[in-house]
C-alpha cells in the first residue's frame, strides 16, 4: 500500500513538471507583458508554441552527426530525470534515495554538455560562439551551486534534496546568515542557469548578447520543442530546488495525503511568487555585458563560500 | 528578547559586516564604498546595543551611540565634504583582479576562524563566535589597503580595520572599558582631521590623490 | 600629584605655543617648557629613588624603576631637542623652508608629542598605553610632511599608514589581553591595569596570550621599527625636520619598545615559556643583519642614521628577547645610551646639512674645517654609536654580548657580523664627510653647541661609570623583567 501511494506520489510530481513548467513560462512572459504594457499572448501561449514546433517538420543541416539528432532526447531526459528527485508537493520520492543534490547538478550538466556538443556539431559560427559561452558561464556557475547547496546540506545534515527540506521543516526557526548567504548565491546561479536577465536573455537573438539561443539556432521542429520544453522544466526545477532547500515549508509529509491539496496550492503560489520576483528583475535590470558575467558569477562564489564559513564561525 | 535569540541577531549582524567588508574590497565607486561604511558602522552599532541590551550592560548603549555618531554620521560626512572639495566624487578607480582578491579574503577569513578557534572556546559568552569575524574584518582592512591605490579608499580601509576592533571589543569582551573605548573614538578622530589635511597636501603637491605618483621614496641601488 | 603637574606642564605648553604661533619668544617658551618637564621628572625619580615604586591616581599610573628612567630620560632629551631647534627652526625659517603657521604647528605638536609619550610611559592602563602610543604618531605625522615636499608628504603619509596599521594591530592584541583579563577581574578598568595583570599573570589563559602577543609584537614592533615592518622608519626620519628625527629616533622608538616589554613580562608569567622571547630574538636578530646591510647602500645622512636606529633597536629587541640578568641590564642601559648618543648624532647631522644645503652624503665634507664642533661632534658621535670603547653603546653591547655567548653561543656569529658591518658601513661614509677639504658651497652657520656636548659627555661618562642609582633601577627592573 505504501509502495503504491508512494509511486503515486512520483508519477504526480513528474506530471506537474512536464506539464507545469510551460504554464510558470506563460505566467512569466503574461507578466511581463502586463509591466510593459503590452497585450498579453495569455497564459497558454507555450502549450501551443510547443504543439506547433511538434506538428512541424524536421530540417537537419547535410553535415549534421548523430549527436546532433540524439542531444535534444538526452536533453529532455536528463531534465526529466532531474524532475523525479525535487520535492514539489510530497517528500514521498521513492527515486529521490537514487539520486541526491550532487547526482543532480551531474544531471544538468550532462543535459548542457550534450547541448554544447551538438551546437558545435554543425559547425556554424554561432554554435561554437553560444557553446564556448555556456561553457564558461557554467565552469563559473556550477562550483558555486555546489558551494550554496552544500552549506544547506551542512545545515541539515544531508545531501538528498527531500531530506534537507525535510529536516528544516521539522526543526525550530533560527535565524541563520550561511542560509541566507546560500540562498543570495543561489538566486545569483539560478539567473545564470536558467538564461535569465542580467545573464542571458531568452528573448533576443541578438549575436552580440545570447548564449543558449545562438546554441539552438540549428534546431527546428520536434527537437527545437524538445529542447525549448527542458528549458521552461529548467526554470520550474530550478525555483522548485529554491524552494525546498530555502522555504520548504508547505510540502507534505511522508505518507499524508490531505496534505497535498494545500501543499499544491502552496507550491503554486510560491511559484507565483518568484514569477513576480523574476520579473520584477528582468524589468529593472539591463542585462550585463558579457565579459561583467565572471564577475558575478564570482559574487556568487563568495556568497556562498561566505556562506559555508559562517555556518562554521558563527553556528 | 532571549539571550540565544539576541545571539542569533547578532550572528547575522557580524555576516552582514563580514559581507559589508568584501564590498568595500571590490566596489569601484567612492561613493558607493562610503555607502558601505556607513552600513558597516551601522551595523556595528546596532550590534552593540542588542549585546548591549542582551547582557545588561548599558555602557555598551553609549559606545553604540558613539559608534552611531562617529561611523555613520561624522565620518562619511567629513569624507563626504572631503571628496566633495577635492572634485574626485567621480573617479572610478581600476580595481584590478578581482577574483584573486576576493579569494585571497576568503582565505583570511578561513585564517582568522583557525586563529581565534582556540580563544572561542575558552570564553562562554552567546556573542564569542563573532571574534573570528572581527579579526577577518580587520584583515580585510588590511587587504584593502594593500591592493588599493588612492588615498581616499586606503583610508577608508584604515576605517574599515578600527570597525573591526571595536567589533573585536563588543564580541570577545563585550566592549573595553569606557576610558579606552572613549579615547579610541578621540584618536580616530584626530586621525580623520589628520587625513582631511592630507588628502590637501597630497593634492597640492602631487595634483593627484593617486598614490602611485607617491614612489620617489625608495631604497637606491 | 608630580606625574600629574609633569603632564598638565606639555599640555598647558603645547596650548600657549598654539595660541602665540610665530612670535618672538615661542622657541624660548617650548625650552622653558620642556625644562619644566624636565624639572618635574627629575622630581619624580627622587621620590622613587626614596620611596620606591608606587601607584597614584586610583590605579591609573604606576611608576617604578623600569619606567621612571624613561620618563625623565623622554623629558631631558624633549629639553635639549628644544634647545637644538631653537637655532635650527630659525635657520629654517630663514631660508623659506617653513612658513609662520608651519612654526606655529611645529611648537605645539612638538610639546604634544611629549606629552603623548610621558603618558605611554607612565599610565598603568594598557589601554591608555595604546592610545598614548597613537596619539604620539598623531602629533609627529604632520610634522613629517611640515616641508610639504613631495618625499616629505610621502614620507608622512607611508608613516601615517603603515604605523596606522601596525598600532591597530596592537589594539587588538590589547583587546585580547582583555579578554583574558575579564575572567579573573571582571568588568571595567581592572582588568586593563598593568598592575593587577603582572601579579596575576601566572592565572591568565596562556593560549589567548600567546596570539595576543603575535598581535602586540606586530603592532608595537612597528613602532619599534623591526624589520620587517621598518618600511616607514628611514622616510619619517629622513624627510621630517631633524629635530623631530632625533626626538623620533632617541624617544619613540624606546615607547614603543617599552610597551613591548610591558606586554612581554604579561605573556612570560602566562605561559611559563620563552615563547616570547624567541618571537623577539628572530625579529631582533633580523632587524640588526638588515639594517646593518642597508647602512652600505645609503646615499641620504639622515636616512643612513634612521637605519643606524633600527638596527640599535634590533639589538635592545634582540636582548630583551635573550632575557637574563645580564642581557636585560645590557638592554636597558642600551635604551639609554642610544637615545643619548643617536640625537646628538642627529643634532650634528642636522647642521652639516644645513651647512651644505643638502642631505648627500657626497656633498658633504670637510666639517671638521667648517665648524669643529659640529664636524669632531658627529666623528664621536659615530664612534660612540658603532660601539667603540669607552662610550656607553659599549659597554651595554659587550654585556649583551657576555649574555649571549653564555645563553645562546651560536647566535653570536650574526650579531657579531650585524654589528661588524654596521661598523664598517658608518666609518665609510662619515670619514669623507668630516674630515678632507671643505666644499666650496659649504656656509657657515650658527650651531647649537651645547646639547651635542651634554649628550656626548653623557654618553662617554656612561661608559665610564654607571651610577650608583642608575644601577640600582637597572637592578630592580631586570628584578621585574625577568622573573
Amino acid at each position: 500500500m505504501e509502495n503504491v501511494y508512494s509511486a503515486l506520489m512520483q508519477a504526480l510530481q513528474l506530471t506537474i513538471v512536464v506539464a507545469g513548467a510551460p504554464l510558470l513560462t506563460g505566467w512569466v512572459r503574461t507578466l511581463k507583458c502586463w509591466m510593459q504594457g503590452r497585450r498579453t499572448a495569455g497564459l497558454l501561449q507555450p502549450y501551443r508554441d510547443l504543439a506547433r514546433l511538434f506538428s512541424k517538420d524536421i530540417v537537419l543541416a547535410e553535415n549534421a552527426s548523430w549527436i546532433f539528432r540524439f542531444a535534444p532526447y538526452v536533453v529532455f531526459g536528463a531534465t526529466l530525470m532531474a524532475g523525479a528527485v525535487i520535492p514539489l508537493i510530497s517528500f514521498d520520492l521513492p527515486l529521490g534515495a537514487t539520486a541526491d543534490i550532487i547526482a543532480l547538478v551531474a544531471l544538468f550538466a550532462t543535459a548542457r554538455f550534450f547541448l554544447a556538443l551538438a551546437a558545435m556539431d554543425t559547425g556554424t559560427a554561432f554554435g561554437g560562439m553560444g557553446s564556448s559561452r555556456e561553457m564558461t558561464v557554467a565552469s563559473l556557475a556550477e562550483p558555486a551551486m555546489l558551494m550554496s547547496i552544500f552549506t544547506v546540506s551542512l545545515a541539515s545534515q544531508s545531501t538528498s534534496l527531500s531530506q534537507m527540506a525535510h529536516v528544516i521543516t521539522s526543526t525550530p526557526l533560527v535565524l541563520r546568515p550561511s542560509l541566507a548567504f546560500a540562498l543570495l548565491a543561489f538566486i545569483l546561479i539560478a539567473v545564470a542557469e536558467t538564461g535569465r536577465v542580467p545573464v542571458d536573455n531568452p528573448a533576443t537573438h541578438l549575436e552580440l548578447t545570447m548564449i543558449h539561443e545562438a546554441m539552438i539556432l540549428e534546431y527546428s521542429g520536434r527537437h527545437l520543442a524538445l529542447i525549448e520544453w527542458a528549458g521552461m522544466m529548467k526554470l520550474l526545477l530550478f525555483s522548485s530546488i529554491g524552494i525546498a532547500c530555502f522555504f520548504p515549508w508547505g510540502i507534505s509529509g511522508h505518507g499524508d495525503p490531505l496534505m497535498l491539496p494545500p501543499a499544491f496550492v502552496i507550491l503554486a503560489a510560491k511559484l507565483a511568487l518568484i514569477g513576480i520576483f523574476i520579473v520584477l528583475v528582468e524589468t529593472g535590470l539591463a542585462k550585463m555585458r558579457l565579459f561583467r558575467v565572471p564577475e558575478f558569477l564570482g559574487s556568487a562564489f563568495l556568497l556562498a563560500t561566505l556562506g559555508m564559513l559562517s555556518f562554521f564561525i558563527l553556528e | 528578547m532571549t539571550v540565544s535569540f539576541a545571539a542569533q541577531i547578532n550572528s547575522v549582524l557580524a555576516a552582514l559586516i563580514l559581507l559589508a567588508s568584501f564590498g568595500l574590497l571590490v566596489q569601484r565607486r567612492i561613493y558607493g564604498l562610503l555607502h558601505i561604511f556607513a552600513w558597516q558602522g551601522l551595523l556595528l552599532s546596532i550590534s552593540a546595543a542588542v549585546v548591549g541590551y542582551s547582557a545588561g550592560l548599558h555602557h555598551l548603549y553609549i559606545s553604540a551611540a558613539l559608534t552611531l555618531s562617529l561611523k555613520v554620521i561624522a565620518l562619511p560626512y567629513i569624507l563626504y565634504v572631503l571628496i566633495h572639495r577635492l572634485k574626485i566624487h567621480r573617479e572610478v578607480e581600476e580595481v584590478v583582479r578581482i577574483p584573486t582578491t576576493m579569494l585571497i579574503g576568503i582565505a583570511l577569513v578561513v585564517f582568522s576562524y583557525h586563529l581565534t578557534a582556540p580563544i572561542t572556546e575558552l570564553s562562554d559568552l552567546v556573542t564569542r563566535s563573532t571574534l573570528a569575524v572581527a579579526l577577518a574584518t580587520i584583515m580585510l582592512g588590511l587587504l584593502m589597503m594593500i591592493t588599493r591605490k588612492k588615498a581616499v579608499t586606503q583610508i577608508i580601509g584604515f576605517l574599515a580595520m578600527e570597525n573591526g576592533l571595536f567589533f573585536a571589543a563588543t564580541s570577545a569582551t563585550y566592549g573595553m572599558p569606557l576610558v579606552v573605548e572613549l579615547g579610541v573614538a578621540l584618536d580616530i578622530l584626530i586621525a580623520a582631521f589628520i587625513f582631511g589635511i592630507f588628502f590637501f597636501q597630497i593634492r597640492t603637491t602631487f595634483d593627484t590623490l593617486d598614490l602611485k605618483a607617491m614612489e620617489r621614496l625608495k631604497e637606491e641601488e | 600629584m608630580i606625574i600629574t603637574a609633569l603632564l598638565v606642564i606639555n599640555l598647558a605648553a603645547a596650548a600657549v605655543l598654539a595660541f602665540m604661533g610665530d612670535r618672538k619668544l615661542a622657541p624660548e617658551l617650548n625650552i622653558a617648557g620642556s625644562a619644566a618637564t624636565f624639572a618635574a621628572s627629575l622630581a619624580l625619580a627622587v621620590r622613587v629613588h626614596d620611596e620606591g615604586p608606587f601607584v597614584a591616581g586610583g590605579g591609573f599610573f604606576f611608576v617604578d624603576a623600569f619606567n621612571v628612567y624613561l620618563a625623565v630620560l623622554t623629558a631631558f632629551v624633549s629639553m635639549t631637542t628644544a634647545v637644538f631647534s631653537r637655532r635650527y627652526m630659525a635657520h629654517e625659517r630663514r631660508h623659506g623652508k617653513i612658513g609662520h603657521k608651519g612654526m606655529r604647528f611645529y611648537h605645539a605638536m612638538f610639546q604634544l608629542f611629549i606629552f603623548a609619550m610621558l603618558l605611554a610611559l607612565l599610565t598603568n592602563n594598557i589601554g591608555v598605553l595604546w592610545i598614548a602610543m597613537e596619539l604620539a604618531t598623531l602629533s609627529t605625522v604632520l610634522l613629517v610632511s611640515l616641508y610639504r615636499t613631495p618625499p616629505a608628504v610621502e614620507a608622512a603619509w607611508k608613516y601615517f599608514i603603515l604605523c596606522g596599521v601596525g598600532i591597530a594591530q596592537a589594539l587588538f592584541g590589547t583587546v585580547l589581553l582583555y579578554f583574558a583579563a575579564e575572567k579573573i577581574f571582571g568588568e571595567g578598568s581592572n582588568g586593563l591595569l598593568w598592575t593587577n595583570l603582572s601579579a596575576a599573570a601566572g592565572s591568565l589563559e596562556p593560549t589567548v596570550l600567546s596570539i595576543a602577543f603575535i598581535f602586540l609584537m606586530v603592532g608595537y614592533g612597528t613602532k619599534v621599527g623591526l624589520v620587517p615592518l621598518h618600511n616607514w622608519l628611514p622616510d619619517a626620519h629622513s624627510e621630517g625636520p631633524t629635530p623631530i628625527s632625533a626626538v623620533l629616533s632617541g624617544l619613540l622608538l624606546n615607547v614603543a619598545l617599552y610597551a613591548l616589554v610591558r606586554c612581554k613580562v604579561l605573556v612570560d608569567g602566562a605561559t611559563h615559556s620563552h615563547k616570547a622571547g624567541y618571537i623577539m630574538m628572530v625579529f631582533g636578530l633580523l632587524s640588526v643583519l638588515v639594517a646593518a646591510f642597508s647602512l652600505l647602500r645609503q646615499k641620504d645622512v639622515k636616512r643612513m642614521f634612521a637605519y643606524s636606529s633600527i638596527e640599535h633597536m634590533g639589538i635592545a629587541t634582540f636582548a630583551f628577547g635573550l632575557g637574563g640578568p645580564v642581557a636585560t641590564f645590557g638592554a636597558l642601559l642600551h635604551m639609554l645610551v642610544h637615545s643619548l648618543t643617536k640625537s646628538s648624532i642627529f643634532f650634528t647631522v642636522g647642521h652639516a646639512a644645513q651647512m651644505h644645503s643638502t642631505q648627500d652624503i657626497s656633498r658633504i665634507g670637510g666639517l671638521v674645517k667648517g665648524n669643529p664642533l659640529v664636524g669632531w661632534g658627529l666623528m664621536f658621535g659615530v664612534a660612540a654609536i658603532a660601539g667603540m670603547p669607552p662610550f656607553g653603546v659599549f659597554t651595554s653591547e659587550f654585556l649583551i654580548l657576555t649574555a649571549l655567548i653564555k645563553d645562546a653561543p651560536y647566535f653570536v656569529p650574526l650579531f657579531l657580523l650585524g654589528i661588524a658591518v654596521a661598523f664598517a658601513a658608518l666609518f665609510r661614509r662619515v670619514i669623507p664627510m668630516v674630515f678632507g677639504d671643505a666644499p666650496s658651497w659649504q656656509k657657515p652657520i650658527k650651531a647649537s653647541h651645547m646639547p651635542v656636548l651634554v649628550h656626548m659627555g653623557l654618553a662617554l661618562g656612561l661608559g665610564l661609570y654607571l651610577p650608583g642609582f642608575l644601577s640600582e633601577w637597572f637592578h630592580m627592573a631586570v628584578e621585574m623583567l625577568v622573573k
